[in-house]
C-alpha cells in the first residue's frame, strides 16, 4: 500500500496564505488512488471544523424500470447499520460529538458527508468509510425504512408544489428514469427487495464511483493518511456499464390537471432543458437569469408580481443534469387568476425570443451572475459541494478562475439564440393542481 | 424528513431556503460594537476567511408590537420597505443590489424585522447607503400597496390556507395565547391585511424605522476601522426617533389544558402540543434548551428512537424550544403520524416521553451529548456570516444583547440532569398545555369543471 499516491501528484499542491480566499484561489490538491478513488482536498483554516463529503456517481438514473426509487432505498440505508455498527450506533457516535452526516441520492448522484469538528476528524471518517463499504442491510432495517418513505409519499401529497412537480416530471421525461420521483412510487417501492438492495450497492458503490472531497481544517498530509487507513481496503472494480439514453423531447403540448380543495392553484409549466456540459450552459444561464430565475429583478417577478400582484413567488429553471434536464417556471396564484398567470408566463417565454433583451438588462445579469459567484463558496459546506460536483461534471478546476470569463462573454445575440433554442411557448407540459371549478384552466 | 415549524414563524419577503432550526445561542467571535450620537448600535465582526460579508439591520418590531384589527402591519410594511425612496425609486433596491453581484431579502418575527445583503466585501458600502436611505425616506404609494397586498395573500394562502402543518401552527399559538399578540401570526388575517391603510404604515414606519431602535450588523471580510467612518457619515444624519411604548399586554397564567382540532384535505394526521415557558431571562431556559437536545436533536435523540425509530407511530417527530424571544414563548413539540397509525397513540408517545424525564434524569451521557452539540453547534454557525450575524441580530433585537450570547456556552455547561429533571417537571404539564390535531377529511368531490378543461391529458 506504500504506493498508495502517485508521488508525482504532489507538485499539484499549492500553498496559499492570502488574507481571504477568491474564488480564483480555490485550487484543490487531487489525487486518483490506487483502487480508483477520486480524491480532493482544500484547506480552510479558518475554523476548527471539517467536511468530509463523498458523491458516489449513482442515482435515481440507474433505477431498473420497474423499480424505482432503488438508488435512494439503498442511499437511505447507508447510515441505518453496517456490519459492525447498528443503526443506533451510528447515530449515537455522531451525534455525541456533535457533528451530523447526510446521505442524499439525486438522479445523477448520491452524496453521503459527515460534518465533524476538526478534534473528530478520525471518527468522520470512520463513520462515512464504514458506511460507504460495510452496509448491513438488515431486513428489519429495509422494511421500517421502506415503511417510512411510503411515509413520507404520503405526507408529500400535502404540499401542491410536489404534487404539480412529480405530474410535470412524468410528463416531460417520459419513458426516461428521470420521470419519477427519487423515492420511487408505492408501486414500485413495494416490489423492491433486499437482493435488490444489495445488487444495487455492489455494483454501483465502488471506489472508481467515488469523489472524496474533504475541505476544512486538516492538511494535505494528514487526509492521504486518513484516506489510505480508511479507504486503502476498499478493493478497486470495474466500474458498473451505462445506458446513456437521453430524455425523449415534447411533441405537442401537453395539459394536465389534478383537484385539490385549495384556495391556490400550482402551476408548472416548462419543457425539456439542457444538460450541464452543453456549451451554451453560460448563456442560457444569463438569459434564464434575466426571464425568471433573477429574483426581484427578473422580467417574470416584476410582470406577476410586482405588476399584477398574482403571486407571491415566481421563478423559471434550467435543471441541468448529465442528461439533458427540464426547463420549468413555477408559480402558486389564487383559484381565479390562474388563466392569467398563465398568460404571463407565456408572453414572458414569447417576449424573450421575439426580441433581444435590454444592454441593461444584460449587463446587470452578468455582473450578477459573475459577482455573486464567490457567494455559492463561503461555507465548508458549500465549497466541498461545488468542488465534488465541479469533478464529476468534469469542467475542470479553472472553473472558480474562468466562471466570471465565460459569463463575460455571453452576448445579446447568444440570449436570443438561446432563448429561440431552448424555449418553446407552444410545446410545452402544463400542470395545474388546485380547484378546477374555480380554475377554469383554458390553455 | 424534517419539519421545520419555525419557518411558519418567520415571514419573509419571498421565500428562501433558509431553514430556522432552533438554534440556541452560541459563544460567538466578539464583534466590535460602536454606539452610534443618534443611538444606533453597530456591529462589526471581521471574518477575513472568504471576500464577501452580510450587512443587516433590524429593528426591534415584529407582529408583537401590532395591535388587534392590525395582525401583519410590520410584514406588510417589511413588503413595502422594497417600493423606493425618493433617492432610489421603486425596484432600484434590488437591482442595485443584485447589478453589484448581491442578494437581498427581508424577512420579519414575532419580535423583530430584519433586512439584509448578502455581498462582495468590497460592496458593503452600497448595501450601506441603500439602508441608510430607506431608514428615514421611504415613499408609500396607495397604488403598490393594493398591489402589494395582493402579493402578501398570496404568501398566506401558499404558507398557511394551502397548508395544513402551517394551519395548525397558526391555530396553535391563536389557542395558547388570549391577549398576548404572541395569539395572531406574524403575517396577519385576511381581514386584517385588507383594512390597513397607508396611514397605518406610516405610523408604524415613523414609530419603529428609527437609528435607536435598530442595530446595524457587518460580518465578514471588512475592517471595522475602515468601515465605521462610512456608516457614521450614513447613519448619524439620521435623527433619534421616538422610543417606541412598551408592549404591556401580559399573558395571564394558563389553567387546565386546552385542546383543538384542525379538519382539512390532507394525507396524514399531525399532532403539536404547546407549553408556555420563559425565555433568555430565566436560568431555566438553558436546562429547557438542554431537554429540547435531549428530546430532538438528532437520530439519537429520544423522541426519534421512540416514536420514529422503535414503535413507528412518526415519519418526523421533534421538540423546539427558542429561548431568543422577547417575551415568553412555547417549547412545542409535533409528530407527523406515519399512514395507518393512530394519531391518539402518536400523542401518548409524547407525553410517555415527557413522563419519563419528568420521573428519572437524563443519563450523564445524555447531558454531554446535549452539551457537546450546543458547542459544536456554536462553531458551525460561524461557518456562515449570515448565520452568524442573525444570531447577533436576534439576540440585540428581543433584548438579550448579544453578550449574553458570549455567556450562553458557560451556563450551558453548568446545566445538571437534576436540572432538566426539574424543568420538566415545573413546565411541561397538563394544565399548561395547548395540543392541536389535524385530522384529515377525504377530498372533496370536485364539482364538475368546463367541458373545455376536464381533468386529465389534452
Amino acid at each position: 500500500m506504500k504506493h498508495w499516491i502517485g508521488l508525482g501528484l504532489w507538485g499539484c499542491l499549492v500553498v496559499f496564505a492570502p488574507s481571504s480566499l477568491s474564488a480564483a484561489d480555490i485550487v484543490p490538491m487531487r489525487f486518483v488512488a490506487p483502487n480508483g478513488m477520486t480524491v480532493l482536498v482544500l484547506e480552510q483554516h479558518f475554523l476548527p471544523i471539517v467536511e468530509i463529503h463523498s458523491l458516489i456517481k449513482t442515482g435515481s438514473a440507474q433505477d431498473p424500470p420497474d423499480k424505482a426509487g432503488l438508488a435512494n432505498l439503498v442511499a437511505s440505508l447507508l447510515d441505518e447499520g453496517t456490519t459492525s455498527r447498528t443503526s443506533k450506533q451510528i447515530a449515537e457516535q455522531i451525534d455525541f460529538v456533535g457533528g451530523s452526516l447526510e446521505v442524499r441520492a439525486s438522479e445523477d448522484f448520491t452524496t453521503a458527508s459527515a460534518r465533524i469538528l476538526k478534534k473528530d476528524v478520525d471518527l468522520g471518517f470512520t463513520l462515512l468509510a464504514d458506511m460507504l463499504q460495510h452496509p448491513a442491510f438488515h431486513k428489519q432495517e429495509f422494511e421500517r425504512i421502506r415503511t417510512q418513505i411510503l411515509g413520507e409519499m404520503a405526507s408529500d401529497n400535502d404540499d401542491p408544489g410536489h404534487v404539480a412537480m412529480k405530474a410535470f416530471n412524468q410528463l416531460v421525461f417520459h419513458g426516461h428514469p428521470y420521470r419519477w420521483p427519487l423515492n420511487g412510487t408505492e408501486e414500485t417501492l413495494g416490489k423492491i427487495t433486499v437482493a435488490d438492495v444489495a445488487a444495487f450497492y455492489a455494483k454501483e458503490y465502488v471506489p472508481g464511483q467515488v469523489i472524496l472531497t474533504v475541505v476544512g481544517d486538516v492538511t494535505v498530509d494528514q487526509v492521504t493518511g486518513l484516506v489510505q487507513t480508511y479507504f486503502g481496503g476498499w478493493k478497486k472494480s470495474p466500474g458498473p456499464a451505462r445506458n446513456i439514453r437521453k430524455p425523449g423531447v415534447l411533441d405537442k403540448k401537453t395539459v394536465q390537471l389534478i383537484e385539490k380543495d385549495l384556495t391556490q392553484s400550482s402551476i408548472v409549466l416548462g419543457h425539456s432543458g439542457i444538460n450541464r456540459t452543453n456549451p451554451d450552459f453560460y448563456a442560457v444561464s444569463v438569459m434564464n437569469y434575466i426571464l425568471g430565475a433573477g429574483g426581484f429583478s427578473s422580467r417574470l417577478m416584476d410582470s406577476i408580481r410586482d405588476k399584477q400582484g398574482l403571486a407571491y413567488g415566481i421563478m423559471s429553471h434550467f435543471d441541468a443534469r448529465l442528461m439533458p434536464g427540464s426547463f420549468w417556471i413555477s408559480l402558486q396564484t389564487r383559484s381565479e387568476t390562474t388563466n392569467q398567470a398563465i398568460t404571463g408566463v407565456l408572453a414572458e417565454m414569447r417576449g424573450i425570443r421575439d426580441a433581444p433583451v435590454s444592454d441593461q438588462e444584460l449587463a446587470e445579469a452578468k455582473s450578477f451572475l459573475a459577482g455573486s459567484f464567490p457567494l455559492r463558496l463561503d461555507s465548508t459546506a458549500k465549497l466541498a459541494q461545488v468542488l465534488a460536483q465541479v469533478e464529476f461534471y468534469g469542467l475542470g478546476f479553472e472553473y472558480f478562475s474562468q466562471y466570471p470569463r465565460w459569463i463575460e462573454r455571453v452576448t445579446k445575440e447568444d440570449v436570443q439564440r438561446v432563448a429561440k433554442q431552448y424555449l418553446d411557448p407552444q410545446r410545452y407540459a402544463l400542470v395545474v393542481v388546485g380547484n378546477l371549478a374555480k380554475s377554469k384552466v383554458k390553455h | 424528513m424534517i419539519v421545520q415549524l419555525s419557518q411558519h414563524l418567520t415571514t419573509w419577503l419571498l421565500l428562501v431556503v433558509v431553514a430556522f432550526v432552533a438554534v440556541p445561542p452560541a459563544q460567538a467571535s466578539d464583534p466590535l460594537e460602536f454606539l452610534l450620537s443618534n443611538g444606533m448600535k453597530v456591529l462589526i465582526v471581521e471574518v477575513p476567511k472568504a471576500p464577501v460579508a452580510t450587512v443587516q439591520v433590524w429593528y426591534k418590531v415584529g407582529s408583537r408590537n401590532e395591535v388587534m384589527g392590525r395582525a401583519g402591519l410590520s410584514h406588510m410594511l417589511e413588503h413595502m420597505m422594497f417600493k423606493g425612496t425618493n433617492k432610489y425609486p421603486n425596484g432600484s433596491f434590488s437591482r442595485l443590489i443584485r447589478k453589484n453581484g448581491g442578494m437581498d431579502n427581508a424577512f420579519t418575527s414575532q419580535d423583530f424585522t430584519a433586512y439584509f445583503e448578502n455581498l462582495a466585501a468590497d460592496r458593503v458600502g452600497l448595501a450601506l447607503e441603500l439602508e441608510a436611505d430607506r431608514m428615514q425616506g421611504l415613499v408609500l404609494d396607495q397604488n403598490e400597496l393594493k398591489t402589494e397586498r395582493e402579493v402578501v395573500k398570496e404568501e398566506r394562502r401558499l404558507r398557511t390556507e394551502d397548508d395544513p402543518q402551517g394551519a395548525l401552527v397558526e391555530a396553535l399559538f391563536a389557542q395558547a395565547y388570549m391577549s398576548h399578540p404572541y395569539h395572531w401570526p406574524v403575517i396577519g388575517w385576511f381581514g386584517d391585511l385588507d383594512a390597513m391603510t397607508l396611514e397605518d404604515l406610516q405610523r408604524h414606519y415613523d414609530t419603529y424605522y428609527s437609528p435607536n431602535n435598530a442595530t446595524l450588523l457587518v460580518v465578514g471580510d471588512v475592517k471595522a476601522e475602515s468601515l465605521l467612518p462610512t456608516i457614521k457619515q450614513l447613519f448619524e444624519p439620521i435623527p433619534r426617533g421616538p422610543e417606541p411604548k412598551p408592549v404591556l399586554t401580559m399573558e395571564g397564567e394558563q389553567r387546565g389544558e386546552r385542546r383543538f382540532l384542525l379538519k382539512r384535505e390532507a394525507q396524514v394526521p399531525f399532532v403539536m402540543m404547546g407549553f408556555r415557558v420563559p425565555n433568555f431571562a430565566s436560568e431555566d431556559s438553558y436546562a429547557l434548551d438542554i431537554l429540547e437536545s435531549i428530546l430532538s436533536r438528532g437520530k439519537s435523540s429520544r423522541l426519534y428512537q421512540s416514536l420514529v425509530y422503535d414503535q413507528k407511530l412518526a415519519i418526523a417527530v421533534g421538540a423546539e424550544y427558542s429561548l431568543m424571544q422577547t417575551d415568553p414563548g412555547l417549547f412545542y413539540f409535533y409528530s407527523l403520524v406515519s399512514p395507518g397509525q393512530k394519531v391518539e397513540q402518536a400523542e401518548d408517545a409524547l407525553n410517555r416521553e415527557i413522563r419519563r424525564l419528568q420521573n428519572e434524569p437524563p443519563t450523564d451521557q445524555e447531558l454531554q451529548r446535549a452539551k457537546n452539540q450546543v458547542e459544536a453547534m456554536h462553531v458551525f454557525e460561524q461557518d456562515s456570516n449570515f448565520r452568524h450575524a442573525m444570531l447577533l441580530g436576534q439576540s440585540e433585537s428581543i433584548g438579550a444583547g448579544w453578550k449574553r450570547v458570549d455567556q450562553f456556552l458557560e451556563r450551558i455547561a453548568a446545566v445538571t440532569a437534576k436540572d432538566v429533571q426539574r424543568v420538566a417537571r415545573q413546565y411541561l404539564i397538563d394544565d399548561a398545555r395547548t395540543v392541536g390535531t389535524l385530522i384529515p377529511v377525504p377530498p372533496k368531490q370536485p364539482e364538475p369543471a368546463p367541458a373545455a378543461a376536464q381533468p386529465g391529458k389534452s
